[in-house]
């Protein structure tokens, strides 16, 4: 037993309300910059949909994440290590900037020197590569926000194979929709790691944040295409990929990332898992793609068995992450409540930002007297949200994890109303769902108030053992390569550009 | 003339070849986030997967061709029982199947360069002016072939040899002697060769010292530690 931390994420789904104010000040604070405009390290899709970029899910078409080659072994979809080098020249398997969008501005300054004219002035679009108009905006970032674009589009979304009669969701009476905020998942299994040529990319030890060094990457673009939630971008400016970065200054000194820190429907939870570090790969080559959400749930090590414990001190583990590891928010939802499962667990990654799957509501509203009751619970398959749908999203399509959380939501929700309204303590509806008076308690104390200090459960890192405290003084901290320079100088001899600024290519407008 | 023949083949080698060293690993050693390959393909795919490839594999072919041609002293094609009448023809052939495969994947990759608005917004003036230097430098290689087929009996490629290899060994007067009297073509075409080498490092090209063989020998995972505990 090797034993790891990391730092988790789980998302409440059932109260997202798509603000997307986590994509935006996630934006503001690390993809404000040329190159990486259409680059969402948090990005908010409405589901059904093809998302972002389109058809990300589709690994028939993109190739991302690994599988079980003939011999049994663990192989990158894109193909072995021979094959990621022979394709080195061109990479068959990288999406282009369409299958994001065409970033953009408008020509506000327009408005400012246009001076009198007939008609109202407007602020035409203009592509932020090459400067030219764009006569239409073909495509962005959220362009199927709250079901846009007609359902023939949205139709190819993954997550209904298998669904079945699924045109009926494009009627008006039975359409259904859900928000999926999406980062990258620093997987335990990271595809993009193992499929960079250069090793730039990299797992902390510390903490399982992963990052990519961006002095080492070269840019051959392989982690693009490796990684099955499309979440590396490759900025088009540097030439140099990039990624969420799970803002590691923040955690390093106990805060939240700035996604979950700013998340107004407080939907997000972070906390540290311990797990079997030997067991990975073990875990992530689970034969039957439907095992590995319990395959992972297997590696997950209890931070309240002494023995772990013991492991995790002698793995150099400080005793801030072990007691913070027991009172993880992300530990509880995935392992003690079974309430938080993976985001497409068959992409054998491993990954750990963990969704709780969405309530909806109940099919037919007029027809509610005919709802279908099981025991004291209404029968999931009238819930709007097809089952299978957010089995394919969050269990490689078993049903049966997806049942067992939304059941012991709404198990959640009838115990508090009998106890609030009624008077009376229903006992029976845990019963059903085999959860405690305590953890229904502690459920809704997590999931429904859901406190600062509930959801976030980070313990410092020590830097200051890990690292000689005197070799970083007068350091930078956070620099785009070569030490405290801006990669920048008057001279400019390597061609680097300055990374801070927007270089606006200017725009001629005819009159 | 004979100045410029011993600054061009006498001294520029030198020149050139410590710049590009130097220059190489200063952009190594304190300017790493610079060191790319420039990839565009985000940006255009179709055009650079034809281009790309074909040039890719042209060029790589002929850049072996002329380190092993240039480089391998005469004895070892004595001992191989290749006499250079018919090694200039190996290397016409070789040569010339490279050089066409890789002139017709560079000559898309030009024009994607400056015909496509995105590509072009994003080229550093560099990025064209290697691109036009290598693009030279192959098509006076190609035409030198026509050159070569009035001596099919190798005399000129010794001559070349010798310059190349007196070269390395700091032989200066005997690889200027060597290179007074060939053609003018393949005069210039060694000149914009060393050129090339001047520029290296101020170029993209320095990507190619980053080929990644490491990756087939390497862990799919990596781990960073902090500092040892």
């Amino acid at each position: 037993m090797k034993v790891r931390a990391q730092i988790g994420m789980v998302l409440n789904l059932d109260k997202c309300i798509g603000c997307h104010t986590c994509s935006i000040t996630c934006k503001n604070v690390w993809t404000s910059r040329e190159g990486v405009e259409y680059a969402w390290f948090n990005n908010v899709e409405t589901k059904p949909g093809v998302g972002f970029p389109k058809e990300w899910e589709n690994q028939d078409k993109w190739n991302g994440g690994w599988v079980r080659n003939k011999r049994g072994q663990l192989e990158l979809k894109i193909g072995a290590k021979r094959r990621v080098l022979a394709n080195i020249f061109a990479n068959p398997d990288l999406p282009e900037i369409d299958d994001y969008y065409e970033p953009f501005d408008f020509d506000y300054q327009h408005l400012h020197t246009v001076g009198d004219t007939k008609h109202q002035p407007v602020a035409r679009p203009r592509s932020l590569i090459s400067g030219q108009r764009m006569e239409k905006i073909e495509w962005g970032p959220n362009w199927e926000e709250i079901l846009g674009t007609e359902f023939a589009k949205r139709k190819k979304d993954k997550n209904f194979d298998e669904v079945v009669q699924k045109d009926i969701y494009g009627q008006f009476e039975k359409t259904f929709m859900m928000y999926l905020p999406r980062l990258c998942e620093h997987c335990l299994n990271p595809a993009c790691v193992a499929a960079c040529p250069s090793g730039a990319i990299y797992k902390r030890e510390e903490d399982g944040i992963v990052l990519i060094d961006q002095d080492k990457c070269r840019g051959w673009r392989m982690c693009v295409s490796g990684c099955p939630y499309k979440k590396i971008y490759y900025n088009w400016k540097t030439g140099k990929s990039e990624k969420c970065t799970f803002c590691y200054p923040r955690i390093e000194a106990g805060q939240p990332t700035t996604c979950s820190e700013t998340c107004v429907g407080r939907i997000r939870y972070l906390g540290v898992l311990l797990y079997d570090a030997d067991r990975i790969e073990e875990a992530a080559n689970t034969p039957n793609e439907q095992d590995l959400y319990q395959a992972q749930l297997d590696i997950f090590l209890d931070p309240h068995d002494p023995e772990v414990q013991a492991a995790a001190r002698k793995e150099g583990i400080a005793e801030n992450w072990i007691q913070a590891a027991q009172r993880s928010p992300v530990y509880m939802m995935a392992m003690q409540w079974k309430v938080a499962l993976p985001l497409h667990p068959e992409y054998r990654t491993l990954p750990m930002v963990w969704y709780v799957p969405p309530l909806s509501p109940i099919q037919s509203a007029v027809e509610a007297g005919h709802v279908g009751m099981n025991g004291e619970i209404p029968d999931l398959k009238s819930l709007r949200i097809p089952l299978r749908y957010l089995a394919n999203m969050l269990t490689a399509g078993d049903e049966f994890p997806i049942v067992r959380a939304l059941e012991r939501m709404i198990a959640m929700r009838a115990y508090k109303r009998s106890q609030n309204v009624d008077g009376v303590e229903d006992l029976e509806v845990l019963k059903q769902v085999g959860l405690t008076q305590h953890q229904v308690e502690e459920m809704y104390r997590y999931m429904a108030l859901a406190n600062y200090e509930d959801r976030f459960v980070i313990p410092t890192s020590h830097r200051a053992y890990a690292e000689n405290a005197y070799d970083l003084k007068g350091s930078c901290g956070f620099t785009f390569g070569n030490g405290c320079s801006d990669g920048n100088n008057g001279v400019n001899l390597f061609g680097a550009k300055k990374q801070s600024v927007r270089q606006v290519i200017p725009v001629t407008v005819k009159e | 003339m004979n100045y410029l023949n011993t600054f061009f083949f006498g001294i520029y080698p030198y020149i050139a070849l410590a710049v590009m060293f130097i220059g190489t690993w200063i952009r190594y050693d304190r300017e790493q986030f610079t060191w790319k390959t420039s990839s565009s393909q985000l940006l255009e795919k179709k055009q650079l997967r034809r281009g790309s490839i074909a040039f890719h594999i042209g060029i790589l072919a002929i850049f072996a061709g002329h380190f092993v041609g240039l480089l391998t002293p005469n004895a070892v094609w004595h001992v191989l029982g290749i006499s250079a009448g018919t090694k200039q023809l190996i290397a016409i052939v070789a040569g010339g199947l490279a050089g066409i495969l890789c002139f017709y994947g560079m000559t898309i990759l030009i024009l994607r360069r400056l015909n496509n608005p995105r590509i072009r917004a994003n080229s550093s003036t560099m990025d064209i002016v290697i691109l036009l230097l290598l693009y030279a430098q192959l098509i006076l290689g190609l035409l030198s072939i026509f050159v070569s087929l009035d001596h099919l009996d190798g005399s000129t490629m010794l001559l070349l040899m010798a310059w190349a290899q007196n070269t390395l060994t700091f032989d200066t007067a005997t690889a200027v002697a060597a290179m007074t009297d060939v053609h003018w073509i393949f005069k210039l075409h060694i000149t914009l060769g060393l050129t090339i080498f001047l520029v290296f490092p101020f170029t993209r090209l320095v990507h190619m010292f980053s080929v990644p063989v490491q990756y087939l020998r390497r862990q799919h995972q990596v781990v960073r530690q902090k500092a040892a505990r």
